[in-house]
């Protein structure tokens, strides 16, 4: 590889840079990354596209919690406000939480910790990324146009018949986006089914793997579901056919059914690859395999089919019948079971591990916590003389946020920051990452914990003015702007050390902290075709194994040492290149 | 103690909770303390556990490698077995306090609720009609009969721990009873629009007497039923449905003594003669055929209202209700003491009991009343509504 020739180009500064070529600078040019068929690249594509968007979701929370400053609604008015929570609710759900995780880091680890060299349809995962953008333009489009102020559930026959607000359109933007999560879906199911290297078995698989392939059976079972439910509420707007209008022999409730029958497993979509990502976190940060791996892996299947049975508990005071109600709170009861068996099992895994305090870590202890403090506060909401006075308040508010925020976005950050090397050779400021981690958790408990006691209290919520005559409801407010503010600094603080660490951060080798899996066994950033040659996996999931054996899989050169000092061998220089014949 | 479910549970109060003003906000207060003991006691542990081996085992040197444990059949299947156990307590619990707020009691006090965008209106069977405000009286059982004219609305009183959706084309039910005297905020919890933060109220608790001060200050007003039989004969109703026993059948069902009562309906089966049938029957005729007659009955929908309609029911259920005093087979004007804004129920008996049956089932059981300073035991009097 010679660098005279590219001598003073940017490609030549690349090359001098990293010791070897990867998938980053394989290639040039915007073509090759718009039309690119390396899932590492879609992943990043994906990644920027989804901070955009959720920083638009945060821009929308933010002037709602300046709003709720005051029981008054002195900020914009009410029609406003409503389009704003509505704007939250929608880009917050349909283009951050549902695709972060799958669309970021399971584009780009699902082939490599299976030892694949891409997904089984690469163009398609292409075209999951543009559907995924037109989808959030024609979102987008809708929100600048005018917004919806339906919230982000839709409700008939508000949706239908009298909000005079570009429900179509919205409508549109997320029955487009729902394609890519179904292609997204169909793709790591027949990746995970078909091209596992050889040797790992079901059984090896990291158990990001198994909520991968549980998140993806719930993406293309369920999706289909909201696009019809979206396209039956745009017909029914545009042509008053009569399916949910009584007037015309329509049922309005038949439309909170059909939602929820999707938005329940989605919230599954949500959390599950979370899961997963915590699954890794924790056997690599504690350097143990995960206490019972088969039982956290069902859970995972668990989860995702019981999920699909309990969508009536968003219809406890909607007129639905006593008795479905009771069936649904059964069902909702057995469903928390798994996620906390997987709670046991990773706390169990701490016993006799050997605990690091790097950034990965601390976000997934603040997961288990806080997810523990969410999903118990679900099962509570499953008691239904509890639900009926807690129901449509800000406890519920408090509720989904804890899992979302306190669970899916946490294991989100904990993955970045745990894969960031390997995406990108190099490391981010560890300093700072757990400065940010304690900033986000402590800002996070600030904003949602007043909203339970908010809730029991009795405010609603979707409301855009409170009762002045209950002060304390007023200064439950504050504090939830105040810690929101908070939060909103300690995300900041991420975006900024993540953009200065791809020009000025430590080049990462290739197995930094270092972990089990086959992702690490590729240099950091990994080549295009992520081993050169195809491994074969003669171990165990979260196997530590003697430092000779965890070489990087593939060949290198001498003069090329791949990665600086490797922990488990502090005399070698780490993850030293092996010429591997198959 | 209360003894609604027949199991006694202790009063509590929970810290940050509204007041408890109903039979039945105990009952979700101490289901609430229960589950805060669970959620609490699980999220400890967890936390404690993670903090201590956070702390025990962390990492002191850059090379260890503990020693991989893989699993416990044992712990696993503790670990699911205890928690799904206390679940089902849970589950128990939460749908047996359910179970019993949604069985309104036969001899409740009602009241018809109807929503719209932006407010609630309810009208008392004595004709009172208030917006975004309900006076009730201490100790009665209140049930709400209610829809909406547009969109879904909820209707929600944090002070009796109750809350229901009004969904338009149906009719749902909500039932309390007031345990203690005051004001408390009712809201609408379903996001329908605009002014959805706005559409709030009062529920205002008096004692029996100050509640019966009240309803005489509406002196003028007519009965829910007296309304409703104006429309019935403003509407041509009576044109075809005979509201007096005996006579000549019309070309459409008698409706005296109809409520309640089981109706064959043409193609299958039967239908109970409840407010939604009638609902339907007024709104949509041709859905259900009483069966025997011909389907000629024109549609009066979009030319009444909800609350119209809600009229029209008082007034059919008054209707051959049964036996006693004033207010028997309500469509005979003049038949009460009354003067002629009373039509056919007197005030004067309901108002000096408000706790009157107002199902006209047949042996119904006789209402508990509290003692109240007039008219306590006109029960005979008053069973009719």
């Amino acid at each position: 590889m010679s660098n005279e020739a590219n001598a003073g180009t940017l490609a030549h500064e690349w090359r001098s840079r990293f010791p070897t070529v990867n998938y980053l600078n394989a290639d040039y040019g915007w073509k090759s990354w718009l039309l690119t068929k390396d899932h590492k690249r879609i992943a990043l594509l994906y990644l920027a596209s989804i901070t955009f968007f959720f920083m638009i979701g945060g821009a929308y929370a933010a002037a709602i919690r300046l709003e709720l400053l005051t029981p008054q609604g002195d900020l914009m008015q009410s029609a406003t406000y409503n389009k704003v929570f509505t704007h939250h609710g929608i880009m917050m759900v349909f283009f951050f939480l549902i695709p972060s995780i799958p669309a970021t880091l399971g584009n780009f680890l699902v082939p490599m910790m299976i030892g694949a060299k891409d997904l089984a349809f690469p163009r398609i995962n292409l075209l999951s990324w543009y559907i995924y953008m037109l989808g959030g333009v024609i979102t987008f489009a809708a929100l600048l146009f005018g917004g919806v102020d339906t919230g982000w559930t839709f409700y008939v026959p508000y949706s239908t018949n009298f909000s005079n607000t570009y429900v179509v359109l919205a409508g549109l933007g997320i029955f487009v986006n729902g394609f890519s999560s179904i292609l997204t879906g169909l793709n790591f199911i027949v990746t995970t089914h078909t091209m596992r290297a050889p040797g790992m078995t079901w059984f090896r698989l990291p158990l990001f793997i198994w909520s991968m392939y549980a998140t993806s059976l719930i993406f293309i079972l369920g999706t289909p579901v909201i696009a019809i439910t979206v396209l039956l509420v745009a017909v029914e707007r545009l042509a008053h056919v009569g399916i949910f209008d009584p007037a015309l022999g329509g049922d309005p409730v038949l439309f909170q059914h059909m939602f929820w029958f999707y938005s329940h497993p989605a919230v599954y979509i949500m959390i599950l690859p979370a899961m997963g990502v915590i699954s890794e976190l924790i056997a690599t940060h504690a350097r143990k395999p995960i206490f019972g791996y088969s039982f956290v892996a069902f859970s995972s299947l668990a989860i995702a089919i019981f999920g699909f049975l309990v969508w009536g508990h968003h219809l406890f005071v909607s007129s639905q019948s006593v008795y479905a109600g009771m069936i649904f709170s059964l069902i909702s009861f057995v469903v928390a079971i798994p996620s906390a068996v997987k709670v046991f099992n990773w706390t169990a895994t701490l016993y006799k591990a050997s605990i690091s305090y790097d950034a990965p870590m601390l976000y997934a202890f603040a997961f288990i916590g806080l997810f523990t403090i969410g999903g118990l506060t679900g099962v509570m909401l499953a008691a239904l003389g509890f639900d009926v006075h807690v129901t449509d308040t800000y406890f519920v508010v408090a509720h989904f946020h804890y899992i979302m925020v306190g669970g899916a976005m946490m294991g989100y950050l904990g993955g970045l920051h745990n894969w960031w090397p390997k995406m990108t050779g190099r490391m981010y400021p560890e300093g700072w990452a757990r400065f940010a981690a304690l900033v986000v958790f402590v800002g996070f408990n600030l904003t949602f914990f007043p909203q339970f006691l908010l809730g029991y209290m009795g405010m609603p919520r979707r409301y855009h003015v409170y009762p002045t005559d209950q002060p304390l409801w007023q200064v439950l407010h504050v504090m939830s702007t105040g810690g929101a503010s908070i939060l909103g600094i300690g995300l900041l603080i991420p975006g900024i050390y993540f953009i200065w660490s791809m020009r000025y951060g430590r080049f990462a080798p290739a197995n930094p902290w270092p972990a089990t899996g086959l992702e690490w066994r590729t240099p950091s950033p990994p080549p295009t075709e992520n081993f050169p040659v195809t491994p074969v996996v003669t171990w165990e999931a979260y196997e530590f194994r003697p430092v000779e054996e965890m070489a990087v899989i593939g060949p290198g050169t001498p003069d090329e040492p791949i990665g600086g000092q490797h922990p488990l061998n502090p005399g070698g220089d780490g993850g030293i290149a092996v010429n591997r014949e198959p | 103690m209360s003894l609604i479910q027949g199991i006694p549970i202790p009063k509590v109060s929970v810290p940050f909770s509204p007041e408890q003003a109903s039979t039945f906000a105990p009952h979700v207060d101490a289901l609430y303390l229960y589950l805060l003991l669970i959620t609490i006691s699980f999220t400890t542990i967890i936390m404690v556990l993670l903090i201590f081996f956070a702390i025990k085992y962390r990492r002191r040197s850059p090379d260890e490698v503990p020693r991989p444990r893989h699993g416990s059949m044992v712990l696993e299947v503790t670990w699911t077995v205890i928690p799904l156990m206390i679940a089902m307590t849970i589950f128990v619990w939460g749908a047996s306090t359910y179970f019993k707020a949604y069985r309104a009691p036969h001899n409740a006090m009602e009241v018809y609720v109807v929503g719209k965008q932006w407010m609630w209106k309810f009208q008392h069977q004595t004709g009172q009609r208030e917006i975004n405000e309900l006076h009730v009286p201490l100790g009665a059982r209140v049930k709400l009969t209610m829809t909406t004219e547009d969109v879904i609305h909820s209707l929600y009183f944090p002070a009796f721990r109750i809350k229901q959706d009004v969904v338009p084309g149906r009719y749902t039910q909500l039932w309390f009873e007031a345990t203690k005297a005051g004001t408390y905020p009712i809201f609408c919890a379903e996001y329908c629009g605009t002014n959805h933060s706005g559409m709030g109220g009062h529920v205002i608790v008096m004692e029996p007497a100050a509640y019966q001060e009240w309803l005489a200050g509406g002196a003028g007003s007519e009965s829910a039923a007296s309304q409703g039989q104006k429309l019935f004969q403003e509407r041509g109703c009576s044109s075809c449905h005979q509201v007096d026993p005996g006579g000549q059948q019309g070309r459409g069902p008698t409706l005296y003594g109809l409520f309640g009562k089981q109706q064959a309906i043409d193609g299958d089966g039967q239908v109970t003669v409840d407010e939604a049938y009638i609902r339907e029957s007024i709104l949509n005729p041709q859905a259900k055929i009483a069966l025997g007659f011909q389907p000629i009955m024109p549609t009066f929908q979009g030319q009444v209202s909800e609350e119209q309609i809600l009229q029209l029911i008082a007034y059919i259920r008054s209707l051959g209700a049964a036996q006693g005093g004033a207010g028997a087979g309500g469509g005979t004007p003049g038949g009460t003491t009354a003067g002629p804004t009373t039509g056919g129920v007197t005030p004067a008996s309901q108002r000096s009991n408000p706790l009157a049956p107002t199902s006209p089932r047949q042996g119904s059981p006789q209402p508990q009343l509290p003692a109240s300073p007039r008219g306590g035991g006109q029960a005979n009097a008053n069973r009719v509504r």
